[in-house]
């Protein structure tokens, strides 16, 4: 640690006033304060600093609680491309193909997103705000393996330009940065972000259908049947529930194992990071919206059993990554209520309803981000009402 | 009744006025820098688009359509005024935002200062005039056209508030100097139909 102060320090003169780089401080101080906690000190009057958490020591617990989802995820990839091949192999080579295609991708989302930002500040004068250090790592993620990687890039730079630069920067946007890249590319270039074809490096022919589009399928076959077996069978043993959970299955890079996104819901709400409520009622909105449907079952996707909901597709990852992002949901506590069981709600409405996508968490995280602000409108109105009824008692 | 429930959810969310077809958008961006007002103008808009659409319906299937007049006697009978449509149609919208008008500025008087000119320039809304020519397009019965209109202003008045809430959150943020007002706006507008593609293509 010593040392990569000590280079800091040396090269910080360049960077100050009068220096030779001093166009570039926003970015030298992005690197310095990435690395080590800035010495601000709060003043002895008006100051209300309660714990010397910044946003980058925030916006890394979120990337630490989405560790285990890309280590799996880079172990999955590998997994599904032997599958595939029908090999066998050990932990380390599957870990070894995985890396291959999922840490380009990766790379080329914080390379491209990070290097706009950092022009942005350069030439806006302010420092580097840290928001995309998860967004970047949210973008990789909700990729197929097979994604080419110009496309990461493009998604990445209107994501971050048109989503979030021109609304202000970090903390300013309306959409969810990384849902924003990934609905660019699904209606841009949907035969990559929506083919069936989702692991890395397969064999001529090989087809890998996801979870959900076994479902809609078989859905299809028998149009007037309300048959609650008829899915789960057609899952079979490729996709049995603990399957489903555990997430050892064709999908998204990150979003496959419903367990590691809980292992990051728990690490999120254990240090207050992400709003235990948002999740909480995002996934009762899954589950009861499923129950429902099942009541009024007219045919099979509609008489899956609920609990199937949660773990098909990218549902958990949604819920514990996109939807608590502070900056687009609701930010009243009773809104976040509202705001997380609707994402759940329109979700499966979206999954079982809409032909056209197979999955719904996405366009739901979206939708919802829209209605965020609104729904805080109203909770703060009602708010108001109330305590001006109590004054009104009171006097 | 399933059908009439259909149309409802249709209009309101998977083919709604501002984010499927673009329609009204004057009044959508120019009134939707706060929620109040932006309310106040979406429910005159619910009104306008669930009285004009049955009331243009009538006017249609009852004179303009080919073969209408027949009720009156049968010498009319072979008279097909249908290229009269939007000159009649328009019309009656006309009037009846008239009449909104007046009961606006009866009722509410604050309303009718804080909507101002878009008040009387709903007559000029696309989406309701639009709202009358998909009815026509869709050959809708009459209970079919109500809900048709009812819906379409609710998935309009949806789409106005939801962007006043959000528009006023971002007072709070630096927008770069060019883009402020109506250009970030309609960036704004690309973005939340890019959530709204959602409902494209439900299956109801």
């Amino acid at each position: 640690m010593k040392f990569i102060r000590n280079i800091l320090d040396k090269q910080k003169k360049q960077f100050e006033k009068g220096g030779k780089l001093e166009k570039f401080y926003p970015a030298f101080e992005a690197l310095d304060t990435f690395a080590f906690v800035p010495n601000h000190t709060a003043p002895a009057k008006g100051a209300h600093i309660r714990d010397g958490v910044d946003l980058k020591r925030m916006m890394m617990t979120v990337i630490i609680a989405m560790l285990p989802c890309l280590l799996f995820g880079i172990w999955n990839v590998g997994h599904q491309h032997f599958v595939a091949n029908g090999q066998e192999a050990d932990l380390w080579s599957k870990l070894l193909i995985g890396a291959q295609a999922v840490l380009p991708i990766v790379v080329v989302s914080y390379a491209v997103g990070l290097g706009i930002e950092f022009g942005f500040a350069v030439a806006k004068r302010h420092s580097v705000n840290e928001g995309y250090l998860v967004s970047g790592m949210l973008i990789a993620l909700v990729m197929p393996p097979t994604v080419p990687l110009w496309q990461v890039a493009l998604g990445t730079a209107f994501a971050v330009v048109l989503g979030k630069e021109v609304f202000g920067g970090t903390g300013m946007n309306v959409l969810n940065v990384a849902m924003t890249a990934r609905a660019f590319l699904y209606f841009a270039y949907p035969s990559q972000l929506s083919g069936s074809v989702w692991t890395y490096n397969p064999p001529q022919g090989y087809s890998g259908a996801t979870a959900l589009a076994i479902a809609a399928e078989t859905s299809k076959v028998h149009p007037n049947s309300a048959d609650n077996t008829a899915i789960v069978q057609a899952f079979g043993e490729p996709f049995s529930f603990m399957k489903l959970f555990i997430g050892d299955i064709p999908g998204s890079i990150g979003e496959t194992s419903t367990l590691m996104c809980l292992i990051g819901a728990a690490i999120l709400i254990f240090t207050a990071v992400g709003s235990w409520k948002i999740i909480v009622s995002g996934f009762a909105g899954v589950y009861l919206t499923g129950l429902l449907l099942n009541a009024l079952a007219v045919n099979e996707f509609m008489a899956l059993p609920a609990q199937y909901h949660i773990v098909m597709g990218g549902v958990a990852f949604g819920i514990v990554f996109m939807a608590t992002d502070p900056v687009t949901a609701s930010q009243t506590e009773t809104g976040k209520w509202i705001y997380g069981f609707l994402i759940g709600f329109f979700t499966v409405l979206i999954r079982v309803f809409n032909p056209a996508y197979p999955e719904g968490i996405m366009l739901a995280v979206l939708l919802m981000n829209i209605f965020a602000p609104l729904i805080d409108f109203y909770v703060i109105d009602a708010n108001k009402k109330r305590r001006l009824k109590r004054f009104k008692y009171a006097v | 009744m399933e059908n009439l429930i259909s149309i409802g959810v249709r209009s309101i969310f998977v083919e709604n006025m501002i984010f499927a077809y673009f329609l009204g958008m004057c009044s959508y961006l120019a009134v939707s820098k706060n929620v109040k007002t932006a309310l106040g103008l979406g429910i005159a808009v619910v009104f306008v688009l669930a009285a004009t659409v049955p009331l243009n319906w009538l006017v249609q299937y009852y004179f303009l359509r080919p073969g209408a007049m027949a009720w009156i006697s049968s010498d009319l009978a072979k008279i097909d005024l249908s290229f009269l449509s939007f000159i009649v149609f328009i019309s009656v919208i006309a009037a009846f935002v008239q009449l909104t008008e007046m009961a606006v500025e009866k009722f509410s008087p604050a309303l009718y200062g804080a909507l101002g000119i878009f008040l009387p320039l709903i007559a000029v809304n696309c989406s309701i005039l639009g709202a009358s020519l998909f009815m026509l397009g869709k050959s809708f019965n009459f209970a079919e056209a109500t809900v048709y209109g009812f819906g379409s202003g609710i998935g309009w008045l949806l789409a106005i508030v939801a962007l006043a809430a959000v528009r006023e959150k971002m007072k709070y943020s630096h927008v770069p100097k060019p883009l402020r007002g109506l250009g970030i706006t309609f960036i704004l507008v690309g973005l939340m139909s890019l959530g709204f593609l959602g409902f494209m293509g439900f299956a109801i």
